[in-house]
């Protein structure tokens, strides 16, 4: 009997919180439509996300970047062995980022950015084959800095500032792959916490060996938010012992939102065209294992590894002037899943994809222009299992085959002064 | 100049098309034929049976069961191959009981509740039922598993005849019999089904093994209508019964797949409790033994050796406990009835006391106690604390199935089974051997993805609480290994599902008290 107890608890410990890279990079209309590329060009406030060393290279004495980015994704799922299939609902995020810079003197320029850069949101179909892993979730994050961006030279700036980030999550699952209550509805916990807040930090350098040569290197901290006044609550179990009870608890657990390192470079062949090309280091390593320990020591923790590695984005994008007040720009990047073989979890499915983007700024005049972006993401279809979840003290993978694409269109304002 | 316009309106298009399309599989499991139906046609399924396809669980017939009876399992994954729709008669709840004119029936089904000694055992989920079988459900369903039906039951007109319950009719299908006088077997042929599997032969068998063998075997008597609840049916009734149930579904059928009857041995009704189930303490043990110490010297002895009993069967009635496990105390119908005797000189003894000793032995490991003899085995009689059922008290015929009972069993359970395979065979259907993969979850256990189901009461994840049928688990391995007999006859490809998507059992104190 006490087999059944176990086996009633151990379906508790595999909950997950995270999507798999759920780093969301639509951090400036203007860098989305080069491929959000633009650790080296100066051009817009947004480079108080990009490279906040760049601001003090901003005309004007106030410049304002503003804009949102409505992300339409979509993942299927099916296993070709018993013929389930399932598919996410494109439910819609909106990331989004308010960028302003002053320019106090020759040398130092202040400024304020609000951005969301880590996001998810998933929504399987209830109960579907892979509920024990995760029928939904939503994570959100909104990053607030303060930035002083100082000119050392004319060849060399540095800029950066102390993050503020805020954080919301709310993610349910089933107990196990089948457990239910007496009326046969699936046995399930949700968990749920917002307002997680911590600091971290920011750091970049631009240097302009020429008048058309820019190079950038920007540094974000990591950050972990440590979730301690959510709510976990248990719905649909049993009224038995032998199950957990149908009650709300606190929980405990650890969500990091990793580092990530960005070198790049721009080139300015004439008035008319510019090329940046940027790399991206994110240090997934960080995320080994999400843990979840409950209030009530009767409810065993649960332990969900992840095993990310560090990965790298490589972007590339061009920019053509095509009129006074026309602005074209065309990008492409590709970016590297964190997610290793075996530890492949459906909270947001990312392996290897392709962003494809395009894009344009509008000057209603010497003001005022307004940027619209648009980004495409493939992803390539993908045989992947999930491996590490247990059940009655025994393995059980989840495989199958993935297939997701995401749509992302942005608009923008952009404002100086 | 222009043409960089263009380009980049080109571009810009591109994008838009390319975005808006929906992620699509190269091999889509939704909308490319990837299983194939092969020579069958599963557009119209029919399952005929008993419990065991009607999704009956847990002691009773409720709607998780029902959506989980092996054939629903089956429709399921069908349907990736031309399969249609599956009906079946819904009760009206997750409990399980019947109503009869608002008068309760059946009961509830079990779930596992934890006793106030910390123990779990089965236990009846609280609540009133809602299903009246009066109120008659409309139209023909798929499922046509009607729980407690022997074979000739299902060619039975009136059957479903509420007018002759209890005795000669089935309160499951008066629910949805289409007419009072229509037998099973003609409704399910009426569907003109294009694919049919008939699972039947259990209960024929069963009731008998249930009941501890208390019932007749009737083999050589080939009258059905004169046989009792737990008589085993005759194997020549059986066959002939069997023949024209196969022929009526195979009139309109691409094919279907005929499942047979497991070793009654096999499920978990008969391994719950072990033969050696008295727990004793030495000074216990002892006491029991001088109480019967006259009876194994003096009787047993006195009557060997005047020939009353043979020396062999002197030997086996021997009653012997020590401290630990023990073995039940049973009366044997095949021992030799000797209360008459005992009541005379010269042991002159009380009736009483030569009852019990009559046909007294104890169990051995060829004993099998079915499960219903966990509410006698311990009891007192008459509140009496020398008289204990299983010990002091032998446990009457109907708790104990005797290896002579068994061979019975055996033996018409072989003989169907000669029957099934052989009209599969002259028919070209599928044939499930129900009975060897019962055996193997029982021995080693089957692995899934997972876990491994095996026939342990409670942990194995086979076999419901009643411990006679399955669990959804458990229908969910059926329905697996009936799709690959079916898939290997007819060259189709219906894939599998994953047991362990499927529950076993459900705990709950939401219990009867």
């Amino acid at each position: 009997m006490k087999k059944l107890l176990i086996a009633c608890l151990i379906m508790l410990s595999s909950a997950s919180i995270y999507a798999g890279g759920y780093r969301v990079a639509a951090q400036g209309q203007r860098a989305l439509a080069m491929g959000h590329a633009g650790v080296a060009v100066v051009n817009s406030a947004e480079l108080a996300f990009f490279n906040p060393a760049g601001l003090a290279h901003l005309e004007g004495k106030l410049n304002v970047s503003v804009g949102f980015t409505g992300v339409l994704s979509q993942t299927r799922w099916q296993n070709e062995d018993t013929g389930q299939f399932s598919e996410t609902d494109s439910g819609v995020g909106t990331p989004f980022h308010a960028y302003i810079s002053y320019k106090l003197n020759e040398t130092f320029t202040a400024g304020l950015a609000v951005y969301t850069p880590y996001g998810s949101s998933v929504d399987w179909e209830q109960d579907w084959a892979g509920s024990h892993l995760v029928n939904d979730i939503d994570l959100q994050s909104i990053f607030v800095q303060p930035l002083l961006s100082i000119r050392l030279s004319d060849e060399v700036s540095i800029g950066g500032g102390p993050i503020f980030v805020t954080g919301n999550v709310n993610f349910n699952r089933n107990a196990d792959r089948s457990l239910t209550d007496e009326q046969g509805v699936r046995s399930n916990v949700t968990i749920d916490d917002t307002g997680v807040t911590n600091w971290g930090w920011s750091a970049s350098m631009l240097i302009t060996p020429g008048d058309n040569f820019k190079v950038g290197i920007n540094y974000r901290s990591e950050i972990i938010l440590s979730s301690e006044d959510g709510d976990a609550t248990f719905n649909n179990f049993t009224n038995s012992p032998l199950t957990p009870a149908n009650t709300t608890m606190g929980f405990q657990a650890d969500l990091p939102l990793p580092a990530e390192l960005t070198i790049g470079a721009s080139y300015e062949f004439n008035d008319k065209w510019l090329l940046a090309v940027d790399y991206n280091r994110i240090f997934w390593d960080v995320y080994k294992s999400l843990d979840i320990d409950f209030e009530n020591p009767a409810v065993p923790n649960s332990i969900n590894p992840r095993n990310y590695k560090s990965a790298s984005t490589y972007r590339v994008g061009v920019q053509y002037n095509a009129l006074d007040n026309l602005t074209l720009r065309a990008g492409y990047y590709f970016d590297e899943t964190p997610v290793r073989d075996g530890f492949f979890a459906p909270e947001t499915p990312r392996n290897d994809s392709n962003g494809f983007t395009g894009g344009l700024s509008f000057a209603i005049n010497d003001q005022i222009a307004i940027d619209a972006s648009l980004l495409y993401l493939r992803f390539q279809e993908v045989d992947a299992s999930y491996d590490p979840y247990v059940e009655n003290g025994q393995q059980a993978p989840f495989e199958g085959t993935y297939n997701s694409n995401a749509f992302l269109p942005g608009i923008g304002l952009t404002y100086k002064l | 100049m222009k043409s960089i316009y263009i380009k980049f309106s080109l571009f810009f298009a591109s994008l838009l098309v390319i975005a808006s399309c929906e992620p699509e599989f190269e091999q889509s499991v939704e909308n490319d034929q990837i299983y194939e139906s092969g020579e069958a046609n599963f557009s119209n399924y029919v399952a005929v049976g008993n419990s065991l396809t009607a999704g009956f669980m847990d002691n009773a017939l409720y709607r998780e069961g029902q959506m989980n009876s092996f054939p629903n399992i089956m429709a399921g994954q069908f349907e990736f191959a031309g399969g249609g729709e599956f009906t079946q008669p819904m009760v009206n709840d997750n409990l399980g009981g019947l109503l009869l004119n608002g008068e309760k029936i059946s009961p509830n089904r079990f779930v596992l509740a934890v006793g106030e000694d910390g123990n779990p055992a089965p236990a009846e989920l609280a609540g009133t039922p809602t299903t009246e079988i009066t109120n008659k459900l409309n139209g023909s369903f798929n499922n046509m598993g009607v729980p407690g039906a022997r074979s000739f039951d299902l060619s039975f007109n009136g059957y479903g005849n509420p007018a002759n319950l209890p005795s000669a009719a089935n309160p499951y299908f008066a629910r949805f019999a289409s007419s009072p006088d229509a037998s099973v077997i003609e409704d399910a042929v009426a569907q003109g089904p294009s694919f049919f599997s008939l699972w039947i032969g259990n209960n024929d068998v069963l009731g008998y093994a249930t009941s501890g063998g208390a019932g007749q075997d009737q083999t050589g008597n080939l009258d059905p209508s004169t046989y009792g609840p737990n008589d085993i049916t005759d194997p020549n009734v059986f066959a002939q019964v069997y023949s024209s149930l196969v022929d009526g579904l195979n009139q309109s059928a691409s094919g279907g797949i005929l499942m047979n009857v497991p070793d009654v041995t096999s499920i978990a009704y008969f391994s719950i409790i072990p033969a050696k189930t008295v727990t004793l303490d030495a000074e216990t043990a002892s006491q029991l033994n001088a109480q019967f110490s006259l009876y194994n010297t003096q009787v047993l002895g006195g009557l060997a050796q005047v020939g009353v009993i043979s020396e062999s069967e002197a030997q086996a009635r021997q009653i012997n406990f020590s401290a630990g496990n023990n073995f039940v105390t049973m009366q044997d119908e095949n021992l030799t009835d000797i209360s008459t005797i005992l009541q005379g000189p010269p042991f002159s003894l009380d009736p009483q006391t030569a009852q019990i000793l009559s046909q007294l032995r104890q169990a051995n490991d060829s004993d099998l106690i079915p499960f219903s003899a966990a509410q006698v085995i311990g009891t007192t009689v008459n509140d009496d604390p020398t008289l204990i059922n299983g010990v002091s008290v032998p446990l009457s015929d109907q708790y104990v199935l005797t290896p002579e009972e068994q061979s019975l069993v055996q033996a018409a359970t072989n003989a169907y089974n000669a029957t099934i395979e052989g009209i599969a065979q002259q028919n070209n259907l599928a044939l499930l051997d129900v009975n060897s993969i019962l055996t193997q979850v029982n021995q080693e256990g089957i692995p899934f993805n997972g876990g491994v189901i095996t026939g342990e009461y409670v942990a194995g994840g086979g076999f419901s609480l009643d411990g006679v049928h399955l669990t959804p688990r458990g229908n969910a391995l059926i329905a697996n290994e009936a799709i690959e007999a079916i898939n290997e006859q007819y060259n189709a490809s219906i894939p599998n599902v994953n047991l362990g998507d499927f529950k076993t059992i459900t705990p709950s104190n939401d219990v009867a008290q």
